[in-house]
């Protein structure tokens, strides 16, 4: 075994974790507000990555900028399904709410499945990110590096919106009890609309992030959104903080695991929901409710 | 949070004689699936027969414990995957192909169930989804499920070493016995004492569990049983088509049961079946357009959850006033 081999597992499983992190945060914080589990999340994780390349082949607005305009569009796409379909069902059992953003990623990956085939484009990185750093005992690609630290960044950020600031106090009081918030004079309809804005926003962003990385695919966010589904059931839904953590660790987990025994690498994450559901069934760092 | 008040049309009232009016839409369905293959192509009505059943048995969870399993394409996989094996490789008759088929289906949803009804509701579904794409890998990776390939040209044999399944015919109305006798079963299952304290669970699960019942042994019995019947559709649709293959563990697929359970009424006794029947034709009309199937899979998801939650039967039932 190469230190070189494992060095470079752990850093391919410290980038995946960074996606389920960001992605499974999304979730969470959707989850929290709305009582819907997003499943769509996975189909704007894709579109995320599609603005990219959209951006730069049809307006030749470059990598920068589809990190701002990925969110940005995507986030609007998300507001307006919540303004038109999700908020007709948020009186009925939660279950409906997954059923109709399953429907919703099947359209979306149809529609993109249809014009594009299911073989991936080519997205070029930036040229300030390519190249990569020598540190001794391995290279580090930089953009990979930048991916690390920038999803890092864009998770703690959001912890500390939500848990430090006063339109996060709000976000968490109006997560408890609605009604009373709504009767304190916040507008929590709005607040719920732009919630699960900032949710796909969210995806959409690690979308930008992969596109250098996977290509540019239809399916990219299909079989992903199932394990960030296990990652947060691993992780439980209750605390911020708890979903970042979780996201990194699983990542790194997988990466160690194509380093020591390759053939579960695609299942060890489900192993490990497995036997957290037998020891703590509310997940690592939820409580049950 | 546990309640499911919404989730389904309201409850059957229960009652010790079956309704009239059911037995003579049973009478009826049976009797237009027995004349079915002189008009209509045998094959089209043997899969969609098989996707009955495994829609009446997905719908058993939803339906009656309001249980929302997203990985029921594991049970129907596994137990293609296992009469497929244990046919052509071992060469057994069909019948102990699919008995052998459906004792695979049951064991991983003994193991599935166990783990999953540990948490409820939205958690249920997803945990569902994550440990059936624990299964579609391993059928992935493992030797004996022949990988992309698939297990094929399982021979169809002769049943009880009478009846030559090579004729079509002859395996189509075993097919349609198997699908009449699961569908028979899960009848008698919801209509018995033990589906009262299902429905129970349902509509106040906490109310159950107060009144001494054991929960958790329900939902687990009515796991299991739904995923033996997922399997006996899985087990008979790898004879008929001589084929198992990955197709049938893909999420996809979970995906397809739980629109045709959606699309004919959640919590009807028929609605299954139309439903399966609606969504494999609708398959077969729509195979050469490729990609198409899933943007109007995903459609016809849409439209039923934002405006015909009842489905087709259910909404059929609310127009006569009797529950079907």
């Amino acid at each position: 075994m190469s230190i070189q081999a494992l060095m470079g597992q752990l850093l391919i499983g410290l980038i995946n974790g960074a996606f389920y992190a960001m992605l499974s945060l999304g979730l969470a914080v959707i989850f929290g507000l709305l009582n819907i589990i997003n499943f769509t999340h996975g189909a704007q994780y894709m579109l995320g990555a599609f603005v990219a390349y959209f951006a730069l082949h049809w307006a030749g607005l470059g990598y920068w900028w589809a990190l701002v305009l990925a969110p940005l569009l995507v986030g609007l796409f998300g507001v307006v399904l919540e303004r038109t379909m999700l908020k007709r069902l948020y009186h009925l059992d939660h279950l409906y709410g997954l059923l109709l953003t399953f429907g919703l990623a099947l359209v979306v990956q149809g529609i993109f499945r249809n014009e594009f085939g299911s073989s991936g484009l080519p997205y070029s990185m930036p040229a300030v990110l390519t190249g990569s750093y020598n540190l001794g005992f391995m290279f580090l690609p930089i953009y990979r590096a930048w991916v690390i630290v920038f999803s890092l960044g864009v998770c703690l950020a959001t912890w500390y919106v939500i848990e430090r600031t006063r339109l996060g106090s709000y976000l968490r009081a109006a997560t408890e009890n609605p009604a009373l918030v709504q009767a304190f004079g916040i507008n929590v309809p709005r607040m719920i609309t732009l919630t699960y804005g900032f949710g796909v926003a969210l995806a959409a962003l690690a979308g930008v992030l992969a596109a250098p990385i996977y290509q540019v695919n239809p399916l990219m966010g299909a079989d992903l959104i199932i394990v960030v589904f296990a990652v947060v059931v691993i992780g439980g839904m209750g605390s911020i903080l708890g979903a970042i953590v979780t996201g990194f660790a699983l990542g790194i987990v997988e990466g160690l695991t194509k380093v020591f025994y390759p053939e579960a690498s695609n299942t060890v994450i489900f192993v490990i929901m497995a036997l957290v559901l037998l020891v703590r069934p509310a997940g690592l760092f939820g409580q049950e409710r | 949070m546990a309640t499911a008040r919404e989730l389904a049309v309201p409850l059957p009232i229960a009652t010790a004689a079956t309704p009239t009016h059911q037995v003579v839409a049973f009478a009826l369905m049976v009797a237009a699936f027995v004349v079915a293959p002189f008009f209509v192509y045998p094959v089209f009505l043997m899969k969609a027969l098989c996707f009955a059943l495994f829609a009446c048995a997905f719908n058993l969870l939803i339906g009656y414990v309001g249980l929302l399993s997203f990985g029921h394409a594991a049970y129907l996989g596994v137990a293609g995957y296992g009469s497929a094996h244990a046919a052509k490789v071992w060469g057994a008759p069909p019948e102990v192909a699919i008995v052998f088929g459906t004792a695979v289906a049951t064991v991983v949803g003994l193991v599935i169930g166990r783990l999953a009804i540990r948490r409820q509701g939205i958690y249920f579904a997803m945990i569902t989804l994550a440990l059936a794409q624990m299964i579609f890998f391993f059928c992935l990776q493992a030797h004996f499920t022949g990988g992309e390939d698939g297990i094929q040209a399982v021979p169809r044999g002769t049943l009880f070493g009478v009846f030559d399944l090579r004729q079509t015919a002859t395996m189509y109305y075993v097919v349609l016995a198997i699908f009449v006798l699961g569908f028979l079963l899960i009848y008698r299952t919801i209509h018995s004492p033990f589906g009262q304290v299902l429905k129970a669970i349902r509509e106040n699960e906490p109310r159950a569990t107060s009144l001494g019942y054991k929960v958790d042994d329900y939902k687990l019995i009515a796991f299991v049983l739904s995923a033996a019947l997922s399997g006996l559709a899985g087990a008979t649709k790898a004879i008929v088509f001589q084929l198992a293959s990955l197709t049938d563990v893909h999420w996809s697929m979970s995906g397809e049961v739980v629109l045709m359970t959606l699309l004919g009424g959640l919590g009807t006794v028929f609605g299954p079946v139309v439903g399966a029947f609606i969504v494999i034709g609708l398959e077969n009309y729509l195979a050469q357009l490729g990609a198409w199937v899933g943007i109007v899979q995903g459609a016809i998801f849409i439209v039923c959850v934002l405006t015909f939650r009842r489905g087709v039967v259910g909404e059929l039932g609310r127009l006569l006033r009797k529950p079907l």
